[in-house]
């Protein structure tokens, strides 16, 4: 295949997927009784504004590692469903963890980090040694452990986490001392002379660790033994076997790394926002990543922009609400976005397997033609 | 999600070649008295716990009542799975669909009653499976991917029609005066149902004699615990409860006993031996996934009519997927699922009765009983590892017991997922899903 053909068919999925979406999300905004473009072009207004921008970064980091801890495992065909569960308890337990102690500030932060990460790491393990020990099915196992995990979250912050909140305040965990803190990136913006409004804007300073997660997640992947192995395994499990893969070893570190991965996806707020763990934690970023992962099809780039327009259409709901429409066709808006484009790629990666095979035949027919005396197999394999 | 991924099945059983005591369980277990029979012992073990340790809601006849009543909607979730899963198609969209449910069977219970509201619930439930259809069997997308889809999809959609119409004002047309998260009442009773003569209800007008009432009045050890317990689940009884239970045997019958469900379940276990032999497999898929979501649109409509009677955004919290586990924990049949979602509805109805936390701890010597039998079993048919880890997980669940006075309910609803997975991890290799469960077949490419 050929190299603009094979951009043609990369590109050509996200950008079906998103026209289907937009007359999907035309119809029903005129049902509602409004003008789709009115809505629109309210809701690139309101986004474009510094502090929508600041907020779309914020909202797309924590998107944006639960992507790659979602594709991590989705590489090797290994369903990690329970990013959901994982990085809610990996989120209550290290803001707890956290405000235990005081340590200086690098080595503090670094111990919250750490914390999130064994905790998600050791809650996807079970899935992970379920699987090589007793073949249980990964989607099953997860799926029942982000259920346990609801319950064990709500016991332990209910009886032994929570303090009360004071005036006016829902029950939290105690607060994270200052040295745990994640500092805002805002002075290298204003650095490079970009102006922030108002002066609070305070974009994560874990979008760097975001940005290097995604770039060590596509070394490791692309550039290292571990990368190919994990790659080898999802295209072709037994190839990978015989080539020497060990299938199971690779099971459960891929399930460790996931949920490692998964436990960083609360601490962007914990650490840069709230400071505590209380019920209004984020909710549903372990599915919405599912999402991300799927929209960039597991590459960073195109995961960063999943995350970067699911974040988009959750600030540029307020848009919609300053032009009179329900905010809330923004929720249909990024299932539709899911459905359409897994769909898109779906058809388009079918058609670009016929096509290479209608090619590989071509070839063949040729290579036939020019060395005729050449032992070749008869018929082009299907 | 590739086929090898799943639990093998065993293999088939050829008569000589089994163990001696293995073969005597397996005949024991297919006794058509057998399930009646443990029924009954475990009951006897309920009545010991609730004398000894003051476990009172153990065997309260309103916990078998809420038993029902709660592990409906997860018995309608899990009869979805089935005829998904026994189509080939992976399921995991039922929370979607039910939350599907739960919004169209308020809508239409608000403006013609609860019995529109069930069919509303159940055409939006089916909505959600055709969406699944669409995308599994029309474009070939990966069931597990399609069905987060329509998870994700689903609340967005009710978020939506609630802000269109509980949010706003009520009118003389419209439903109204809600708000987005909250749907005003459904108007009109659903029919309860009393059994007559068992439990004194009416027959043509004639109020019947209560016998298991009479028979629990004596207080004979056991027997009065057990008409009790009997009385409970046949004492004001909603007809959509009935309606929910009777689908066991219905299903049952579709799917083993007629040639439409033959072709179904063949569908889903070889896909290219029943198109092979003139089978339309994508049509018996897309009905699948149709009667999927209707039955997941059923379970949340019976959320709506029965459990809170109005809509609530994240009123499912989970039942589909709990649904799903009463599907593996029944091991892919009907009566496995009620079994499944009759144990997860009873522990339910014990965390919403217990006040003082004794009877969630007697629950969990219950269930370290029940293990404790499972290893004799386990032990009995040789399998030494199975045996071991259950024996691991009866000894924490007695030492957790002895340890604690109470047990926090939050813990109870973590029985059905924890089972689930123990069965998984003891029982793995005996459950048997449909072969070609999760496979994504398309016409006349080779496997």
């Amino acid at each position: 295949m050929t190299a603009s053909r094979r951009l043609l068919y990369a590109v050509a999925a996200p950008v079906i997927a998103l026209i289907v979406t937009l007359i999907i999300t035309s119809i029903v905004i005129l049902i509602s009784g409004a003008n789709p473009l009115d809505a629109f072009s309210n809701m690139i207004d309101y986004s474009t504004r510094a502090r929508g921008v600041t907020s779309i970064i914020n909202q797309a980091t924590p998107l944006f590692i639960a992507g790659v801890a979602v594709a991590i495992g989705f590489q090797m065909n290994l369903f990690n469903i329970g990013v959901e569960g994982q990085y809610r308890l990996a989120g209550l337990i290290a803001a707890w963890a956290g405000a235990q102690i005081a340590w200086p500030a690098p080595f503090h932060v670094l111990f919250i980090i750490v914390v999130a990460m064994v905790v998600g790491s050791l809650w996807a393990g079970i899935a992970g040694v379920l699987k090589v020990t007793r073949n249980v099915n990964e989607v099953i196992s997860t799926i029942m452990l982000n259920q346990i995990a609801f319950g064990v979250i709500l016991w332990l912050f209910n009886d032994f986490l929570r303090e009360e909140g004071g005036e006016g305040l829902a029950a939290h965990t105690k607060q994270i001392p200052r040295s745990g803190w994640m500092p805002s990136i805002d002075p290298i913006v204003e650095f490079f002379g970009i102006d922030l409004p108002g002066g609070r804007s305070a974009i994560y300073g874990f979008v760097l660790i975001a940005i290097a997660l995604g770039a060590f997640y596509w070394i490791a992947l692309t550039r290292t033994r571990f990368g190919f192995d994990l790659r080898a395994s999802g295209l072709n499990p037994n190839a990978a076997l015989t080539s020497g893969v060990n299938p199971k070893r690779m099971v459960v570190i891929t399930m460790l790394m996931s949920g490692a991965i998964a436990g960083l996806i609360g601490l962007p707020t914990l650490m840069g926002n709230t400071r505590f763990y209380d019920e209004a934690f984020p909710a549903g970023l372990g599915f919405d990543g599912i999402a991300v992962a799927l929209l960039g099809q597991y590459h960073p780039i195109g995961m960063a922009v999943g995350a970067l327009l699911f974040g988009f259409l959750d600030y540029s709901s307020g848009g919609l609400q300053l032009a009179d429409i329900e905010p809330e066709v923004v929720a249909i808006m990024k299932g539709t976005i899911m459905l359409c484009s897994v769909i898109a790629f779906t058809v388009v990666r079918r058609k670009a397997a016929a096509a290479e095979v209608r090619d590989a035949a071509r070839q063949m027919d040729e290579h036939r033609g020019g060395r005729p005396t050449t032992a070749v197999p008869s018929e082009a394999p299907a | 999600m590739s086929v090898t991924a799943l639990p093998p099945s065993s293999g088939p059983v050829i008569p000589g070649s089994v163990e001696p005591v293995d073969d005597f369980y397996r005949r024991l277990m297919r006794e058509r008295w057998f399930p009646v029979a443990a029924l009954l012992v475990a009951f006897l073990i309920l009545v010991i716990l609730t004398n000894q340790f003051d476990a009172v809601a153990l065997t309260a006849p309103g916990t078998f009542r809420q038993m029902l009543i709660l592990g409906s909607p997860i018995l309608l979730a899990g009869l979805g799975g089935l005829y998904c899963e026994r189509a080939g198609i992976v399921n995991i969209g039922l929370e979607g669909m039910m939350t599907l449910g739960t919004w169209f069977a308020a809508w239409g219970g608000i403006q013609w009653g609860p019995w529109a509201g069930l069919g509303f619930g159940i055409v939006g439930g089916a909505m959600g499976g055709l969406l699944h259809a669409i995308a599994t069997v029309g474009f070939g997308v990966d069931h597990i991917v399609s069905g987060v889809a329509i998870n994700i999809l689903a609340p967005g959609i009710t978020r939506y029609l609630s802000s269109k119409t509980f949010a706003q004002p009520a009118t003389e047309t419209a439903v109204g005066g809600g708000s987005i998260s909250t749907s005003p009442s459904v108007s009109g009773e659903t029919v309860d149902v009393t059994v007559p003569f068992l439990s004194g209800g009416d027959l043509f007008g004639w109020k019947t004699p209560n016998i298991l009432g009479w028979i629990e009045e004596k207080d004979w050890y056991y027997i009065s615990d057990l008409a009790g317990a009997l009385r409970g689940i046949t004492t004001a009884i909603p007809l959509l409860v009935v309606l929910a239970i009777a689908l066991v045997p219905l299903t049952a019958w579709l799917l083993w006993r007629t040639p439409f469900g033959l072709r179904l379940r063949s569908a889903g276990e070889n896909p290219f031996a029943a198109d092979s032999l003139g089978v339309r497999v994508y049509r018996f898929q897309t009905i699948a996934c149709l009667a999927s979501g209707g039955c997941a649109g059923f379970g949340g409509a019976m959320l709506v009519l029965e459990t809170t009677g109005n809509y609530k955004e994240n009123q499912v919290a989970g039942r589909g997927f709990i649904g799903l586990a009463a599907l593996i924990f029944g091991n892919w049949r009907p009566t496995g699922v009620l079994a499944g979602a009759g144990l997860f509805g009873y522990a339910d109805g014990i965390a919403r009765r217990d006040l003082d936390g004794k009877s969630v701890r007697g629950l969990v010597l219950f269930l370290a009983v029940c293990a404790l039998i499972g290893v004799l079993i386990l032990l009995a048919r040789r399998m030494v590892t199975a045996a071991a880890v259950t024996a691991m997980l009866a000894g924490l669940m007695i030492l957790w017991f002895f340890a604690t006075d109470e047990i926090p309910e939050e813990l109870v609803f973590i029985t059905a997922p924890v089972l689930t997975l123990v069965v998984l991890v003891v029982a793995g290799r005996s459950l048997r899903p449909p072969k070609y469960d999760g496979y994504v077949w398309r016409r006349g490419e080779s496997g």
